[in-house]
């Protein structure tokens, strides 16, 4: 673990949730105040119900989400869901990891109706794939763009396409 | 018509009208229209005048600057902060580096806290003048345009007076800021605030006796509280539905909770209440720089941390460590523990946030926006739909949306 990271598994959060649904939690950490709770790809929707309509939990505000590339893990991308309760003045951080060889997750829009663009433009820019979406297309970039996921790590940074015959400073 | 049809057209009984056809209408409004504030499409579907449905198309100003932050060290990005909100360029400032304190756990000095306090408030005034300006012209009341740009002129020479920038600033530095208030910036501050309540009021009386904003304004895209808070909303697009939620108050920051001021809440969610929401937010702003600037304590504008905050000229002339700091830092920059963290800051849109994942280094390994344009922009089908065609101007407007953060 790194240096100023805890464990986060004894908050009131993350043993709320384990307390409904005991296997979903893979780990939780604290950093500078923030938790992050891992979970199970295939348990997602039901976290995201528990913690939108759970009353000590409570979170009805969809924060952002958005997702990170680590090429050298067995599960490659990493989605990250921030939530926010209003009444409660309390947050919360979910991280699941997607493989690239199945590079799906279900959608939360059916729990919080914000999650729509956010989750388009994950689609967007690391090419992960939402279940039951109501419109999983391209959101920022051009519908027929086909030079693959921007933020992806293998994706150069001058683009990719008609950008390769530039003659930038190498 | 051909001689036959309009005998059988006469020759149908008076009381059953023939029957016509209805279509819906699908229109293009955009790219390139003057009150987009922007590039933006929105495909919009029209039954009659009515519009039933409304499909916003983003990313003509994406740039990638996502991308662009994972390659370049984190002070060489607050420049590309500015060209974010490009109205409120300093908030942006303000949010980026709030972000990477938090992950270095910076203790600022004092007198930094006032002076970031102050430059936000002002920047949030100006944001705020802008937006008024350009929403009033959208709908039709010209005159007020020029009325707030007046002002805005003030507090951009003011800007320009600080940092030599008006509107991509750059005046935030990780770790302190980048240059101390002349006696000029405190005296022309204290003239302004002077005078502004008057200001205010004659903008309102502008626009509260003028029966075309009135109406264009009351009942027009309303969203309820649940709904805004469902669709992500934030600023003053969700407290003019009434939800209480202020970052400055929820998780205060800078000099916020050492000063008196209140958040003000709207009750219908309507484009008048929001437009409430800002005109009395400019007021508390007003009240928020005063109480700064009488109280701004003596002291230094950056933490010493040689490591991470360049060191003074003078130092770096006379004194060795300094030198060669100073060249680590503008060379390799400063290295971030590893660990991510969200830091959301109340910009003059809504919330403005950073998740930044570091793995160690001088460049972050992903860097997310949470742009609150954009955030906004999913919600406009649904507050969009059932008003008329002429509504949408008022709708795109009362988000007080800018494309260069929506698009990034």
């Amino acid at each position: 673990m790194p240096r100023g990271m805890e464990d986060g598994k004894d908050h009131p959060i993350t043993q709320k949730i384990k307390g409904t649904l005991p296997d979903a939690i893979l780990g939780a950490t604290m950093f500078r105040g923030d938790l992050s709770v891992h979970i199970r790809r295939e348990d997602l929707l039901l976290v995201c119900q528990l913690l939108r309509d759970d009353p000590a939990l409570n979170f009805d505000y969809p924060i952002h989400i958005s997702s990170v590339d680590f090429p050298k893990d067995a599960e490659r991308f990493e989605v990250v869901y921030e939530f926010f309760s209003i009444r409660l003045k309390h947050q919360v951080r979910l991280k699941t990891r997607v493989p690239e060889d199945d590079c799906e997750i279900d959608s939360v829009t059916r729990i919080w109706v914000g999650a729509n663009y956010l989750e388009r433009e994950v689609y967007d820019m690391m090419g992960i794939r939402f279940r039951n979406h109501p419109e999983m297309k391209r959101i920022l970039l051009p519908d027929e763009y086909d030079e693959g996921f921007p933020l992806r790590k293998n994706f150069p940074i001058q683009g990719r396409g008609w950008r390769d015959t530039f003659d930038f400073p190498r | 018509m051909t001689l036959n049809a309009q005998q059988e057209e006469q020759s149908t009984p008076k009381n059953s009208l023939p029957l016509l056809r209805t279509e819906e209408l699908l229109l293009n409004l955009g790219p390139q229209h003057p009150s987009t504030h922007g590039v933006l499409k929105v495909i919009i579907t029209l039954e009659g005048e009515k519009i039933v449905k409304s499909e916003p198309v983003l990313g003509y100003l994406h740039r990638g600057v996502e991308k662009i932050a994972e390659s370049i060290t984190y002070n060489q990005f607050i420049p590309h902060t500015d060209r974010l909100d490009y109205v409120c360029a300093m908030y942006n400032n303000f949010a980026y580096v709030r972000a990477i304190e938090k992950m270095l756990k910076i203790e600022l000095p004092e007198r930094c806290e006032y002076l970031r306090t102050i430059v936000a408030e002002v920047q949030r005034i100006i944001g705020h003048l802008f937006w008024l300006g350009t929403q009033a012209l959208d709908i039709g009341a010209m005159t007020i345009f020029f009325f707030t740009f007046r002002e805005r002129e003030v507090l951009l020479d003011i800007f320009e007076e600080l940092c030599g920038a008006r509107l991509t600033t750059s005046w935030y530095r990780v770790g302190g800021v980048e240059r101390d208030f002349t006696p000029k910036i405190g005296d022309e501050l204290y003239k302004f605030l002077g005078t502004f309540s008057e200001k205010i009021d004659e903008y309102d009386s502008l626009l509260h006796n003028n029966r075309i904003w009135m109406s264009r304004t009351r009942d027009i895209a309303v969203i309820s509280g649940d709904d805004a808070v469902a669709y992500g909303l934030s600023g003053p697009a969700l407290r003019g539905s009434g939800v209480d939620y202020d970052l400055r108050k929820v998780s205060p920051y800078g000099a916020y909770d050492k000063v008196e001021w209140t958040v003000p809440l709207g009750t219908k969610g309507d484009t008048y209440d929001r437009y409430w929401v800002r005109m009395e937010e400019m007021k508390e702003s007003a009240k928020i720089v005063k109480q700064c600037l009488d109280r701004l304590p003596e002291g230094e504008i950056r933490a010493y941390l040689p490591q991470i905050v360049a060191p003074s000229k003078d130092r770096v002339f006379t004194d060795m460590e300094s030198m060669i700091y100073q060249f680590k830092l503008y060379s390799s920059g400063f290295n971030v523990p590893e660990g991510d963290i969200y830091c959301g800051t109340e910009a003059a849109k809504g919330e403005l946030g950073f998740y930044l994942v570091s793995q160690g280094g001088g460049k972050p390994y992903r860097l997310k926006i949470r742009a609150p344009s954009f955030v906004h922009m999913g919600a406009f089908d649904h507050m969009a739909k059932g008003y008329m065609i002429a509504d949408i101007i008022t709708i795109f407007g009362t988000y007080d949306i800018v494309m260069g953060e929506c698009d990034r």
